[in-house]
């Protein structure tokens, strides 16, 4: 295997983590869209789809398929229980308590995981064989194509239901001008209810999907979760391509720095990322100017 | 039609509405006039339950409505053009008027009608037909009055609240935002309650007024009485200018 091997191995398998990223990043900027707080639990709902997974497919003997339906939706619910209990009872609260509050939540949660679930790590099974793919002399597990394949159905489905359907412009509405919002009938409690239902549903997705290539454990919702924190960050909280993008250059960037310089700094450079983007460009890599978030 | 017993509505510590009673008949248009802060963009959100009266009680077609939530005033057929337009800038001149429809999409109701109606407001509208793909932030001023006020229209009210419609308009488009209101209520019999700080154009098209000042009415009159009164005639018609700072 020669150096350009190598990289393009690195960029194969940075793309794969990368479009996790994006997926849990997505979940970010759509919640911060709706009511303006970053939800830093979003980890905890990656974390709950692996091992919600794992529990109703290991330990129930469920196929793996319904395991996983049960999974994304036991987490959507979740999460929109947390909205309901710990959210929306402070109505006109200050973003940054209702965030202090998010952290609390994420702590709970993944209290709660490790009691049930100890801190083993468990492996969930890949969705189909682990015999490994070689592409242009990088190799690739068919769980790389799930991965790709699941990603690309999401971000197609989120930018249809934001905006073709009329529940996602109205929700695209609420993050513009909630008073005009209520003012055309829309119920800006049920959107807030709903943004929280969609971020832990996608959380949960790429808990899922990813889980097979990396293990899980009750604790993995909190780098997950500041990496697509991160990507959602670089796309400028935008809830679109831009996410996306951020998504895959921090897994393509981490990937080729785990690989050519050390895996110890996997994950500083994800961090790195975050500091120089919020340094340098707080309004996202692909926002011009001071123009208004979509 | 809509009928507003003594209600009073708070910010914080400041009163701003004292004991306000007024009403609006079925078809009527009805004009609302008074000075910067006198309270007339409170009238309007605490009747669309955006700043709720802490007291008080607000009557639309015999039932009361000053508990319910925004969405569910807008569902009873009370519409608000806010002030400032306040349309979605992000969203298409197209979306905007879908989502005036909102509640019409979520109770289900024929996309034909919807999309019939949709036509309806280019047809009073044609600026806005031309630009339905655009974004509704790229229009001029002019244009997104015409889309605040069809993106209402579009949730079919028997009431409509106007705010200050005319703010900041050619005299032109004006005239052709009041002859669309005057039309409103000749076609489809839709009351409205105006605001306006332009107070001579507001009593033209008006079948009666209140005057507000410092969140209380002041004076309840006809239109043409109110055109023809002195002190309104000083304070809110522009004659002798000069007076009304000295007062
Ligand atoms: N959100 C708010 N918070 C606190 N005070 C408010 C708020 N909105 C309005 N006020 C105050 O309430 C009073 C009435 O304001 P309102 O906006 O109803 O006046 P207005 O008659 O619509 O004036 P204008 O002609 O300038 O639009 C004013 O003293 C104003 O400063
Ligand atoms: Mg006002």
């Amino acid at each position: 295997m020669d150096l350009s091997e190598d990289i393009l191995q690195y960029i194969l398998s940075g793309l794969s983590t990368g479009a996790i990223y994006a997926v849990i990043g997505l979940g970010f900027a759509i919640i911060y869209n709706s009511t303006s707080i970053i939800n830093f639990a979003q980890g905890e709902f990656v974390m709950l789809g692996g091992m919600l997974t794992l529990f109703f497919h290991v330990t129930l003997f469920l196929s793996l398929p319904f395991s996983i339906f049960l999974a994304v939706l036991v987490a959507t619910a979740v999460g929109a229980l947390f909205e309901r209990l710990a959210i929306s009872p402070l109505k006109n609260a200050d973003p940054l308590i209702l965030v202090i509050i998010t952290i609390g939540g994420s702590i709970l949660i993944r209290g709660i995981a490790m009691l049930l679930w100890g801190k083993d790590t468990y492996v969930l099974p890949m969705f189909s064989g682990d015999e490994p793919i070689v592409l242009w002399g990088a190799t690739l597990m068919p769980q790389n194509f799930w991965i790709f394949g699941i990603t690309l159905i999401i971000i197609v489905a989120n930018r249809l239901f934001f905006h073709h359907s009329i529940i996602g412009k109205a929700m695209r509405a609420c993050s513009f001008n909630r008073v005009a919002s209520s003012l055309v009938g829309i119920n800006v409690k049920h959107t807030v209810l709903f943004s929280f239902a969609i971020s832990s549903a996608l959380g949960a997705a790429a808990g899922i999907i990813i889980a097979p290539l990396t293990m899980t454990s009750y604790d993995v919702g909190i780098m997950l979760g500041l990496k697509g924190f991160c990507a959602a960050i670089i796309g400028g909280m935008s809830g679109g391509i831009g996410t996306v993008a951020g998504g895959l250059i921090v897994g393509v960037l981490e990937s080729l720095g785990a690989g050519l310089i050390s895996s110890g700094y996997k994950d500083a450079i994800a961090f790195i990322i975050l500091l120089l983007i919020l340094f340098l460009r707080p309004q996202g890599l692909f926002v011009k100017g001071d123009t208004e978030r979509v | 039609m809509l009928r507003i017993k003594n209600i009073n509505t708070y910010y914080g510590k400041l009163h701003a509405l004292k004991n306000i009673s007024l009403h609006v008949g079925a078809g009527e248009i009805v004009a609302l006039i008074g000075a910067n802060g006198a309270g007339k963009t409170t009238i309007l959100n605490t009747i669309s339950a955006v700043t709720p009266p802490s007291n008080g009680e607000i009557h639309f077609e015999g039932s009361a409505i000053h508990n319910l939530s925004p969405d569910v005033i807008v569902r009873r057929g009370i519409s608000q053009v806010p002030e400032g337009r306040q349309i979605f800038k992000p969203l298409s001149v197209e979306d905007n008027l879908e989502l005036g429809a909102y509640l019409r999409y979520r109770s289900h109701e024929k996309r034909k009608e919807i999309q019939q109606d949709k036509e309806t407001v280019y047809v009073l509208f044609p600026q806005l037909l031309e630009r339905r793909a655009q974004l509704a932030g790229t229009l001029s001023g002019g244009e997104q009055q015409m889309l605040a006020i069809g993106r209402a229209l579009m949730a079919k009210p028997k009431l409509l609240l106007l705010d200050e419609p005319a703010m900041g308009l050619a005299p032109m488009l004006v005239q052709e935002i009041f002859r669309v209101i005057e039309e409103l209520r000749s076609r489809r019999g839709t009351s409205v309650l105006l605001v306006e700080q332009n107070a001579r154009v507001a009593l033209k098209v008006a079948d009666r007024g209140y005057v507000l000042e410092t969140g209380k009415v002041i004076l309840e009159e006809t239109a043409s009485e109110l055109l023809a009164n002195k002190d309104v005639q000083r304070a809110y018609l522009g004659k002798d200018k000069k007076e009304i700072w000295e007062r």
